[in-house]
């Protein structure tokens, strides 16, 4: 997996590696040639007698031409700039769609809207997007300010207190894109990431429709002794499992966490002996995050796995 | 205009000129003696345990300056090899979150306002009185204030890394993570009243040194022959004093917000998270400038001297620091290219961002036509600005790129921009500040350095300064951000940051050998000359290090290099009493000589108001009460302070001791 610039996976990011290039590549000549003149003004070698006016009028005609395509190279470089900056300004194409990115300490959250409130989706720390559309983000933040950073998608955008922030992004290639907020946001801002998941956009339907769907109820006595654990633990205080008597919202959402790739915010993979180590002490993993430790006894813990794997 | 008028301004036009005289010849070795005498009678510095803390005497406090400050550089350095040993390898637990983010906080604040701002100040401090032809700098007791309000204010914020409470913010403290809600404890209020601290030290230094360098120049000194360090000096401070009060203003209403519960910040009250950014870097990006314009100054100065011709092109080089000075202040919306700010607003600050380079060019290419011009020595002061150009230019150039806010928007807050503001900062202002303690070591204790371990420590500090942070650049790249205390082995970033811990590992080992370079030349380096590197500068004038009252002569400048285009009849300032601080001043742009201010004796009370003070700051963290309770004793300490002298009988005969010698 990686996150880089320079590998661009739509046309946000793409543009802004064009420009990229562009500007290291201008600024490694001007570097190389500012330091061999350097070294040739250093080793030269020194005429015995030197016609002094002579040589004070050349470095002053020098020095001027190298101010002027100082002053020419920047201007392009401003030119460049501001065009590149004006395209990534809004999507080319139609259809967007828009998602909230909400961000908190030290997770992220993705809602995607609806007319019908109950069709709302939250997807935490998991953006799924459709391929080839621009996807519209409205930004902001329940506590400090985050930034929202897909490198090999787009660039920056803060998530403000008490500020909406708009970008967008869109993913030509399906494939999954990692992201990690990138303004310092307390304790945990080192484990506070994400993935960008884009898919075809009949792969994102299925994948939306199978969101909006409550939780399936425990199947089997292990699951329904997990459920009951679950409901009568400190979990509740803070998580949501559509479809049961849990929906608290301070926490992220586990209706589909079955589903979901990492857990802790892009810290760990969602494996059943991860999800464990998390729920007993998520303060041995990622300290100061916002969970407390779950006392859960063995039996009812091993249930309560169970449970949320069963949450698919 | 009457005639009476008329009479008076030509009267007062004569008086002016009297102080001038040509003294030909120099008056004779005992009547020099005599005059020697009795100026280190008046200008003494006093000794003792109470006696330095009174002392006034501008070497003394800026050598104080120089010394603490490097005692910070090297704890801040410090901390920063246990960041680099964190980041060696992914997942590493040899610092946990919560002592990291208190380590990096620590290490950017205390480089950003404990070293690199004073330290800079502390050598215009040292260099500014010498190289303008004064006795002191201006306001004495203000600089002794100075000094020990950013003393108290650096030991407070080394206790509190030392008892595990420091600040865990950032060194930009942005809300509202460093407010009450997100910061509860008192962490963020040692950061902002480090701010304070720091802002009350580094003004009054800044008006110090505008004053000094306004009207305290020797006759003949006109703007148009200053030297290239002093004119650096004077943005600099001019860029404090325009810079520092927004900065005062946002960490105030940061502390009244933690403290008695306002709303500055605070969205869900009609406060605004994103004011505290603009405010802070308002003064922020000057910020930069304050730190990397004096070290243009430094490597003028050892360019001029090492080439022996004096810089090319002093007016643009003027101009070329005028115009930092003034576009610093139109570009600090590119820290926050990334909030949402409206495209139009953006595209102005790009431009400006850009423009900035056109000065900092200039500057470069005449540098680069010196060095073409002269005949290079080189020793180690020469070397290390050869390293500054080397390095500098690269992060200029980085610089540049981060201009552009569409890439900004890329490598914005990731380790590409660590590895730039680490190429401006220690390339651009650390390396040229070693290179200029190593020419000015001999003029401040008498002393060469080891010039041959010098040059050692160059390579090692070149090599190991690459080594670090040029990997940085890839890194960020690759999408590391800054300041995350570990990151996941599938990344791939492992390799690279290992080899910035071991590059770090190099410059740990420089600054060693400079250290031991310093320690060791102090005790026995060879003993100076007056003017062992044959500079052009008035401070190459007076013995090394210079006796306390700086110059036996307040001397006349005749040229923008004064020693090198000094005329063998040179003359000399004559009517200055000697037998009190008395000392000439001129008028700001011809260097005329206009009257003659007495300055104060050394004295007890600034330390006192400096104690007062640092308590009234310390105190405000834990209580509001402070203010009102501090009051008091502050307003005793500032009457002892300006208590005035019982006034002086005149005695003709010791008015204008060198007339009666000539």
């Amino acid at each position: 997996m990686m996150q880089s610039m320079f590998h661009p996976a739509g046309p946000v990011a793409q543009r802004i590696a064009s420009l990229g290039w562009l500007l290291l590549a201008v600024c490694i000549v001007v570097y190389v040639l500012v330091m061999l003149v350097t070294l040739w003004a250093l080793l030269r070698r020194r005429p015995v007698a030197e016609d002094v006016p002579r040589t004070t009028r050349r470095l002053t005609r020098t020095v001027m031409i190298a101010t002027v395509v100082t002053a020419v190279i920047l201007a392009l470089f401003t030119v460049s700039s501001v065009v590149a900056g004006r395209g990534l300004a809004s999507p080319t194409g139609p259809g967007a769609i828009t998602v909230d990115v909400i961000g908190h300490q030290w997770w992220w959250e993705f809602q995607y809207r609806d007319v019908t409130p109950s069709d709302f989706v939250t997807s935490p720390n998991e953006l799924h997007i459709p391929v080839g559309v621009p996807v519209h983000l409205k930004a902001i933040s329940r506590d400090v300010i985050h930034s929202f950073w897909v490198p090999n998608l787009l660039g920056k955008r803060d998530l403000i207190p008490g500020q909406v922030t708009n970008t967008w992004l869109q993913a030509d290639d399906p494939g999954i894109y990692r992201g990690q907020c990138a303004e310092f946001c307390g304790h945990q801002h080192a484990h506070m990431a994400f993935v960008v998941v884009a898919e075809p956009m009949d792969k994102f339907l299925a994948w939306i429709q199978h969101q909006r769907a409550p939780a399936t109820g425990p199947a089997s006595d292990e699951e329904k002794h997990g459920h009951d654990a679950f409901m009568h633990s400190t979990c509740v205080m803070c998580h949501t499992i559509r479809g049961t008597d849990a929906g608290a919202r301070l926490g992220p959402e586990l209706t589909h966490i079955g589903s979901r790739m990492t857990i802790a915010a892009g810290t760990l993979p969602n494996t059943r002996g991860h999800l464990g180590g998390w729920v007993a002490n998520a303060q041995g993993i990622k300290p100061g995050v916002r969970m407390p430790p779950n006392p859960l006894n063995p039996d009812d813990l091993q249930a309560v796995l169970t449970y949320l794997g069963s949450l698919r | 205009m009457d005639r009476e008028q008329q009479q008076r301004l030509q009267r007062e036009e004569h008086e002016r000129h009297e102080v001038i005289e040509r003294v030909e010849p120099m008056p004779e070795p005992a009547a020099a003696a005599r005059l020697h005498r009795e100026l280190e009678r008046t200008w003494y510095v006093p000794s003792g345990l109470i006696g330095s803390l009174c002392v006034v005497d501008h070497r003394t406090i800026a050598k104080r300056y120089i010394v603490t400050a490097f005692c910070f550089f090297i704890f801040a350095g410090l901390l920063a090899v246990l960041m680099r040993i964190q980041l060696a390898v992914p997942n590493n637990h040899f610092l946990g979150p919560d002592l990291y983010n208190q380590v990096f906080t620590t290490h950017g604040t205390m480089m950003m306002f404990l070293f690199a701002v004073p330290v800079m100040e502390a050598m215009g401090v040292y260099l500014v009185p010498l190289m303008v032809g004064t006795r002191n700098i201006a306001f004495p007791r203000l600089n002794a204030f100075s000094y020990f309000v950013y003393l108290f204010g650096g030991v407070m914020l080394t206790v509190t890394l030392l008892m595990n409470t420091a600040p865990d913010v950032g060194w930009f403290a942005y809300v509202p993570l460093a407010g009450p809600d997100y910061t509860p404890g008192k962490r963020a209020d040692f950061w902002a009243q480090l701010i304070t601290f720091t802002e009350v030290s580094g003004l009054a230094v800044s008006v110090e040194l505008v004053a000094t360098i306004l009207k305290t120049r020797a006759p003949g000194m006109s703007l148009n022959r200053m030297p290239l360090f002093v004119w650096s000096m004077l943005v600099t401070a001019l860029m404090v004093i325009f810079a520092m009060p927004s900065v005062v203003t946002s960490s105030s209403m940061l502390l009244l917000d933690r403290l008695v519960g306002t709303h500055f910040y605070n969205p869900a009250e009609g406060g605004d998270s994103l004011l505290w950014q603009h405010l802070f870097w308002f003064f922020g990006h000057p910020e930069v400038y304050i730190i990397f314009v004096p070290a243009l100054g430094i490597v003028s100065s050892v360019i001029a001297t090492f080439t022996g011709r004096p810089v090319f092109g002093y007016p643009a080089m003027v101009l070329a620091l005028v115009a930092t000075g003034f576009i610093g202040f139109g570009l600090w919306v590119h820290h926050m290219f990334a909030t949402g700010l409206p495209q139009l607003g953006l595209t102005y600050f790009t431009a400006a961002s850009m423009i900035i380079a056109i000065p900092s060019g200039i500057q470069i290419f005449c540098w680069i036509a010196s060095l073409w011009r002269g005949r290079p020595r080189f020793h180690t002061p020469l070397l290390f600005v050869l390293g500054f150009v080397a390095i500098f230019v690269f992060g200029g150039l980085s610089g540049v790129t981060l201009a552009s806010q569409p890439f900004d928007l890329q490598v914005h807050d990731t380790y590409y921009v660590v590895a730039h503001f680490h190429y401006v900062l220690l390339g651009g202002a650390v390396f040229p500040l070693i290179g200029g303690i190593y020419y000015w070591f001999p003029k401040m204790t008498g002393r060469m350095m080891d010039d041959g371990l010098g040059k050692i420590t160059f390579w090692v500090l070149f090599v190991g300064f690459n080594v670090t942070f040029f990997p940085m650049h890839i890194l960020g790249f690759e999408g590391m951000p800054r300041r995350v205390y570990t990151y996941p082995a599938e990344l791939g970033w492992g390799p690279l940051n290992l080899v910035a811990t071991i590059g770090a590992g190099m410059l740990a080992l420089g600054g060693l050998l400079f250290l031991y370079n310093v320690v060791k030349s102090h005790a026995a380096g060879a003993v100076a000359s007056a003017n062992p590197w044959n500079g052009g500068t008035l401070e190459w004038s007076v013995p090394s290090p210079p006796p306390v009252y700086n110059f036996l002569y307040q001397p006349v400048v005749e040229g923008r290099d004064a020693l090198w285009e000094r005329s063998a009849d040179v003359p000399v300032v004559v009517g200055i009493r000697s037998d009190c601080r008395e000392v000439l001043i001129t008028d700001v742009m011809d260097a005329e000589p206009s009257n003659k201010v007495e300055y104060p004796e050394p004295s007890i009370w600034p330390f006192l108001c400096a104690v007062v003070t640092s308590a009234f700051f310390i105190g405000s963290i834990f209580t509001p009460w402070a203010l009102p309770v501090a009051i008091i004793p502050l307003a005793i300490t500032l009457i002892g302070w300006f208590w005035p002298k019982s006034p002086r009988a005149e005695a003709p005969g010791v008015a204008a001791p060198v007339k009666e010698a000539a």
